[in-house]
């Protein structure tokens, strides 16, 4: 039935994490690369993206760390041969290099076959004018748009419609450069972004208000066609997808409009021609059987994933079987294994998508949620009502709620306009209105939100009145206990309720509520998600908890064999694929090791909540109240609290009291590192010198702190107003606006002031321990100074600039500090290094974010050795370590500030990248070249601007410069910078900042007609006239997408790379190559 | 909310809360596991009899159209003139709903029609119950009155005789409100205003809709009824409740059909299939919890097409007594039970699923097509 041609086959991955395409692809990367190899077809991958999963030892045949671009991916496959080639399982980013090598006729000339849909229909489905062609052939309604190749065209278009309009860029995923415009004015400004992104851009009429469907298709080579699921938002048309709480199956539907849009889905599929999976997003008329069809994407996507793991159906997994010419009677149901794949999953209970906004990391940002993506992340909730969906959802996001409602209040000035303009709050709002005694005919006209979710949010508010009403605990029946846990409360919003909270300590309040509950007999059950509701048994243990039941679906052996695994929650900047590579490597040695294997964890972007990593997925929160659910009906050997970064960490404390067996180092020492006085202490007593810290509550005593130890400082605020969370400080000036501008200085909320010290090497060090004896180590050296985060800090290991001493030195306090610690599993400590001077930045008892990157490129499974050394399995020191190593691995960050409006794309002490790479060359250029250009980054042509902060900073850039104009480019400078180049004899032209009107060329000017190839701003301080001059540089190199470089080390690094080695250069090696 | 408490034959009980019409009801115990379509499905007439657990957790959401009639009789939204199902149990009743088409709630629905609705069932946990042990009889007790119980038998009833309609009814093409004729002429040629004998076993309103849609004129005419005498182009056998082997009469008439030198075409759904396979020659026999859902997959036999199909049925064709001048048309992708059959030679086939969904997928609708092309 396969062709068997077909021996070797090219994947390419989706690259770094960013907004719009995120963990998600490595999800449907690792489960098309397991469906190939089950077939004994050898594979290749192309992902730079070295913390995910796919990259991972024995995922792929061979992997290379290399740009998804056409002329690396033409390089891999002259060198390789494949016969094949996925494009549908790396997002756009693999779709996009995908057309570019069909039309470049690449794929052609090395005789390499699509395998899956035809390129062609990709292009029709992506190329809006051919797209609504298409259905128009087929009479299928569709949103009209005009494409306007300028912005002429566009205001012209748009006056014929009318407004108000929405815009979009062709060719861009995620709502890239698209928006709502109400007017010519707004116009203006969006069509000049989306030109900047694509030549071409449509005009449509908005259809605000109306419902979003979304239908997850899948069609063999032979016709044969299901729809895997079926999606609804909760937030109606107008907010983009990735921004909508979206509810599956749909809820509003009744079975005519389910099956008329469903019957549309399949019509449309077949007439495309897809062959794997697609994805067709509908507007749906609330008033009627109305509809248009938004768009088709011809790849697997997010809302795949998300279809997948809230259905249970592999998507990924039966469309790379399809690609391969399976028919799905072919296939079988991956959970059944006795059923057919060719079906439609039933489900018996309601799922509930939230996305993860970060947008507080950013200054300056546009709160307002509309066409364009922002979120980073995204979390699934799994009930058996909506109310329980919902609610758990909520809390999983991260965000300090605790559900719908007993939050903490928020202020709003007016409801009204909050309803009417969504922010990431708004479903807070929502609560608010309620509780301010709007109907919910008044919200819905407000929000356009369906009224049975409205409804059913007010149940949830009516029932925390009925338990507010029963004043105490005591008060509250059997019956109201029942009806609250069904609807998703937890302990703590109980406890808060009826008042408990306010008489005695939170956690106690909550045990207190745990144990009543328990004696009323109103605990929670397990339920399988089995694909068919339960009318075939299911072979798999894909489970969640519900109180909505009375039956376990599953038995415990109560063996003792169990090891759950916490996982990392929702991806947000700071925690992200790296966390769930750490927990899927401690899956695989528990696994492998002979225990039994369980994981929690609620993200649907992720490999570790793919039921076949492990023996039991619990899909299902990481709160202390339902991880001592789970634990109490597991009754494990133990749990691994360190592969799973700062949420389960934080579990540590909380579970120790429970008497829970929690593996490797102890929650004791977690607790020491975790606690900044405790931590000091030990330093002290250890002689390990860190930067002088205080926690300060009054002006007077930051003022006389600072004295002691001099500007600058880093401030930061335990309590956040807007705006940054962190800063660093120079002046009396600058430490006043800041604390103005972000914190609220008071007793309650204390302000940790520490020394900062400038231009100190920054370093990163990741072990593992057993017994506080290190086993294995790798030592990271940033490229950049500190003050930039770790997280965006670009990291070369092994060290290329460190001394022997330093290193030394680092090797010896780590040592200290693991036997102090008695560390027993992975840890990270940071540290800073002046000249041999070594201060301690921070300890994290855990796996961090570089552990997956490390144990790359030293090629040594950290993770593996760690879990292992926490079962208690005898492990030997592996024979090899970083001096030996005798290539370079370089991480770098992918920045998302394009898709963040208005957002300062500036770097500082607090992250903002929502990604990395990590790329390994025989030298640093090369490393540093792929990597680079991996995050977006492009080589200039021939105009750089320059604007290089202060006297400091400009000299670092002054060899970067020199080297530039050496090798023929023109530079362009702003005033102090040109001066200072020209003092130095390097030929530069002088542009003019923004606040200098009336001046010519303005960089402004040069920017917008597209004259300038590379930014360099290095943002000098935080005067009003450095921030708005220079925001207004980055913000339009970011807007117009120009690569844009903001820190004086990187720019010089990458300016040396390119200068100084060549693409053709560097030789194509794949990871087992070096 | 007055509690109430299921009980099953073998003694499981589950408990819950009454939301429909307040009596005690005994019947046959089914689940099914379609997301939507609860109107649809209350309304089939194939459910005569038993009590449907709904897998879907959430029902209601989206309230009841309004009980209104096409100009030819026919109920726009409902698949017949009133609720055949015995009790409907769900897990989360949604007692507010939310649609432009909703009249009323699926409870004031219920309380009109008089039929019982329980909620707050584990529906997963009673559907397992039901997939290890069987079909079961059951019983909605109302916990304040323990001594009210009813009771009720299933087996070897012939409900197809309480649901048929008593007279023959006759449906013209022209009655159609929606149908473009033109349209249809040019798809479907030389056969419009054709007659086809319509076997009302229990039938779906929407059966009638796909023949009038496509210019048949149909003759409904009650289960037993002698329809050989009758002049007409095409013999329809419609869906129905309960056990075949009660409707001794109707399969009498159909050999009598089967064996007319005079070949007509002739197309089965559901019961229909299983009364050809009976005129045939071909048994039957219980299937252990039946199929009743939207997601039934069945593959054309010899071919590579697939199709999503709706089912509701708990009697099967046993594939290996069908004589030698048959064959299986369709069979499940699950489970190997027949789904379908056809004549060697003769135009005759049926399906065991529902062609013309409501609720349920729409893909196999085609076979209408097949069927007047056939006329």
């Amino acid at each position: 039935m396969i062709d068997t041609n077909i021996k070797k086959v090219l994947l390419l991955g989706s690259g770094a994490l960013k907004i719009g395409e995120a963990g998600e692809f490595d999800y449907s990367g690792s489960q098309a690369l397991k469906a190939l190899k089950e077939e004994g077809i050898e594979t290749i991958l192309i992902n730079p993206n070295i913390a995910t999963v796919q990259t991972s030892e024995g995922v792929a045949d061979k992997i290379y760390f290399l740009p998804v671009t056409p002329f690396f991916v033409e390089k891999v496959i002259q060198k390789e041969q494949p016969q094949g080639i996925l494009l549908a399982f790396g997002g756009q980013t693999a779709l996009n290099c995908g057309v570019a090598l069909y039309e470049q006729k690449i794929l052609e000339k090395y005789n390499v076959q699509v395998l899956g849909t035809p390129v062609q229909a990709i292009i029709d489905t992506e190329d809006r004018e051919l797209f609504v062609k298409k259905l128009d052939e087929i009479e299928v309604k569709t949103i009209k748009s005009q494409a306007c190749e300028s912005i002429d065209e566009a205001q012209k278009a748009a006056k014929e419609l009318g407004y108000p309009v929405i815009i979009r860029a062709a060719y861009a995923l995620g709502g890239l450069g698209s928006g709502f415009c109400d007017n010519e004015e707004e116009l203006n400004k969006l069509a000049e972004k989306a030109f900047s992104f694509s030549p071409q851009v449509l005009v449509e009429k908005s259809l605000k208000g109306w419902k979003e469907i979304e239908y997850e298709v899948v069609r063999d080579r032979f016709d044969n066609c299901i729809t895997v699921c079926n999606m609804e938002n909760f937030d109606p048309l107008g907010i983009h997808t990735g921004e909508s709480i979206v509810i599956a199956p749909s809820q509003t539907l009744t079975n005519s409009e389910y099956h008329k849009l469903r019957a549309l889905a399949i019509k449309i599929i077949r007439h495309i021609g897809i062959v794997g999976e697609c994805n067709v997003q509908y507007a749906f008329d609330p008033e009627s059987e109305d509809y248009r069809v938004i768009e088709v994407n011809a790849r697997l996507s997010r809302s795949s994933a998300l279809a997948s793991k809230a259905t249970g159906y592999p998507l990924a997994f039966v469309a790379a079987k399809l690609g391969l010419g399976y028919g799905l009677f072919d296939l079988k149901n991956s959970v059944t294994k006795t059923t057919s794949a060719f079906f439609e999953p039933a489900l018996d209970y309601v799922v509930c998508k939230i996305p993860r906004w970060d947008l507080g990391k950013f200054r300056g940002v546009d709160r307002e949620l509309g066409s364009s993506m922002k979120s980073v992340g995204e979390v699934m909730a799994i009930g058996r009502t909506f109310e329980e969906s919902i609610q758990k959802g909520l809390r999983m996001i991260g965000q300090g709620l605790h559900g719908f409602v007993g939050n903490k209040e928020l202020k709003i000035e007016d409801i009204d306009s909050a309803l009417k303009a969504p922010t990431d709050k708004r479903v807070l709002v929502v609560e608010k209105a309620i509780h301010q005694g709007y109907t919910i005919d008044q919200i819905h006209d407000l929000t356009k939100i369906d009224k049975w979710f409205l409804q059913k949010l007010q149940n949830i508010y009516n029932t925390y009145g009925e338990l507010q009403k029963c004043g105490s605990l005591k008060g509250v029946s059997v019956d109201l206990m029942r009806k609250a846990k069904v609807q998703g409360f937890t302990d703590f919003q109980i406890s808060r309720a009826v008042g408990l909270e306010t008489q005695i300590d939170q956690e106690e309040a909550i045990n207190i509520v745990r144990n009543c509950r328990k004696k009323m007999g109103v605990t929670p059950v397990v339920k399988q998600i089995d694909t068919l509701a339960a009318e075939y048994p299911a072979q798999t243990n894909y489970l969640y908890v519900t109180y909505s039941g009375v039956a376990h679906d599953i038995e415990y052996e109560n063996d003792g064999r169990s090891i759950i695994v916490l996982g990392s929650g929702a991806y947000r900047i700071g925690s992200s694929v790296e966390f769930d590579w750490c927990g899927v490597q401690a899956l695989n040695t528990i696994r492998k090791e002979g225990y039994r294997s369980i994981m929690i964890n609620y993200n649907p972007e992720t490999v570790s909540t793919d039921y076949d990593m492990c023996d039991r997925l619990y899909f299902d929160e990481l709160t202390f109240e339902r991880v001592l659910d789970i634990i109490e009906l597991e009754n494990p050997h133990g749990v691994i609290v360190s592969t799973g970064g700062q949420i389960p960490n934080n579990l540590a404390m909380r579970l120790n009291d429970e008497n829970i067996p929690i593996l490797g180092t102890t929650p004791e020492s977690i607790d020491n590192c975790e606690d900044r006085d405790k931590f000091s202490q030990l330093c002290d007593r250890l002689g390990i010198d860190q930067p002088e810290w205080a926690a300060l509550t009054s002006m007077d005593d930051i003022n006389e702190f600072i004295e002691r130890v001099g500007f600058p400082v880093l401030v930061r605020p335990s309590y956040v107003l807007s705006g940054a969370a962190m800063n660093v400080c120079s002046n009396q000036d600058e430490l006043e606006r800041f604390l103005k501008l972000a914190a609220n200085v008071s007793k309650k909320h204390p302000v940790v002031v520490s020394k900062f010290i400038e231009h100190a090497k920054e370093i990163d060090f990741d072990a593992v321990a057993k017994d506080g004896e290190i086993i294995a180590y790798a030592i990271s050296e940033h490229i950049e100074f500190a003050g930039v985060h770790s997280g965006d800090a670009t990291l070369q290991f092994p060290p290329q600039k460190l001394y022997v001493e330093t290193m030394r030195r680092i090797k010896k306090i780590s040592r200290l500090l693991a036997k102090e610690l008695n560390i027993s599993g992975p840890f990270n400590c940071q540290y800073m290094a002046k000249d041999n001077d070594i201060l301690v930045i921070e300890t994290n008892l855990r796996a961090s974010r570089s552990f997956p990157f490390v144990s790359k490129v030293l090629k040594i499974n950290l993770i593996d050795l760690a879990t292992k050394i926490m079962l208690g399995v005898p492990v030997e020191k592996p024979h090899k370590n970083l001096f030996d190593i005798e290539y370079v691995g370089i991480k770098a960050s992918q920045f998302s500030f394009n898709r963040l409006q208005k957002a300062d794309p500036v770097l500082g002490v607090d992250m903002a990248s929502t990604g990395e790479v990590g790329c390994i060359g025989d030298d640093t250029a090369s490393a540093l070249l792929c990597s680079m250009l991996s995050v977006g980054h492009r080589i200039p042509e021939k105009n750089i601007l320059l604007s290089t902060g202060t006297g400091k900073q400009k000299a670092e850039m002054l060899d970067a410069a020199k080297t530039l104009k050496k090798h023929g480019y023109n530079i362009f400078a702003t005033g102090g910078t040109s001066k200072y180049l020209n003092d130095n004899g390097i030929e530069n032209t002088r542009v003019y900042w923004p606040s200098e009107e009336g001046q010519l060329p303005q960089a402004l000017d040069m920017l917008h007609n597209k004259e300038i190839d590379m930014v360099v701003n290095v943002p000098k301080d935080l005067t009003v006239s450095e921030l708005s001059n220079g925001y207004k540089i980055r913000r339009a190199a970011i807007d117009l997408n120009i690569p844009l470089i903001t820190n004086p080390r990187l720019a010089s690094a990458f300016i040396n790379a390119f200068c100084n080695k060549s693409l053709d250069d560097i030789e194509i090696k794949a990871w087992s190559e070096f | 909310m007055r509690k109430v408490t299921l009980i099953l034959d073998d003694g499981t009980k589950f408990h819950g809360e009454s939301f429909g019409y307040e009596k005690p009801v005994a019947g046959e115990v089914v689940f099914n596991t379609a997301m939507m379509g609860y109107p649809e499905s209350l309304t089939d007439p194939s459910y005569a009899g038993q009590l449907m657990a709904l897998t879907y957790p959430l029902v209601g959401n989206y309230g009841v159209p309004t009980f209104c009639k096409e100009d030819n009789g026919i109920a726009s939204f409902m698949e017949s003139e009133k609720i055949h199902a015995e009790a409907i149990i769900v897990s989360d009743y949604s007692t507010e709903f939310s649609h432009w088409n909703a009249k009323e709630s699926l409870a004031d629905w219920l309380k009109r029609e008089q039929v019982p609705g329980i909620t707050g069932i584990d529906t997963r946990q009673l559907t397992k119950v039901l997939r290890e042990h069987g079909v079961m009889m059951g019983k909605i007790i109302f916990d304040d009155e323990p001594n009210n119980i009813p009771s009720a038998q299933y087996e070897g009833v012939n409900y197809i005789a309480k649901v048929s309609c008593k007279e023959v009814i006759t449906y013209k093409p022209e009655d159609m409100k929606e149908g473009n004729v033109e349209t249809l002429k040019i798809v479907l040629g030389k056969n419009i205003g054709k007659k086809v004998v319509l076997v009302d076993c229990g039938v779906k309103n929407n059966i009638i809709r796909c023949l009038l849609k496509r210019g048949v004129e149909v003759i409904r005419v009650p289960w037993n009824y002698d329809f050989n005498n009758l002049e007409f182009d095409g013999l329809f056998l419609a869906n129905g409740p309960g056990d075949p082997d009660t409707a001794v009469d109707a399969v009498e008439n159909i050999k009598k059909f089967l064996a007319n030198p005079k070949v007509r075409p002739c197309m089965g759904i559901c019961m229909g299939n299983q009364l050809l396979s009976k005129a045939a020659g071909a048994t039957i026999y219980k299937l252990k919890y039946g199929h009743r859902s939207h997601n039934q997959p069945v593959q054309q036999v010899g071919t590579n097409r697939c199709f999503i199909t709706s089912q509701n049925h708990g009697y099967a064709v046993d594939n290996a007594t069908l004589p030698q001048d048959w064959e299986p048309l369709f069979i499940n992708m699950n489970d190997g039970s027949n789904e379908g059959i056809k004549h060697k030679k003769n135009p005759w086939f049926s399906a065991q699923f529902h062609p013309e969904a409501a609720s349920g997928p729409v893909d196999t609708e085609f076979l209408f097509d097949d069927f007047v092309k056939l006329l």
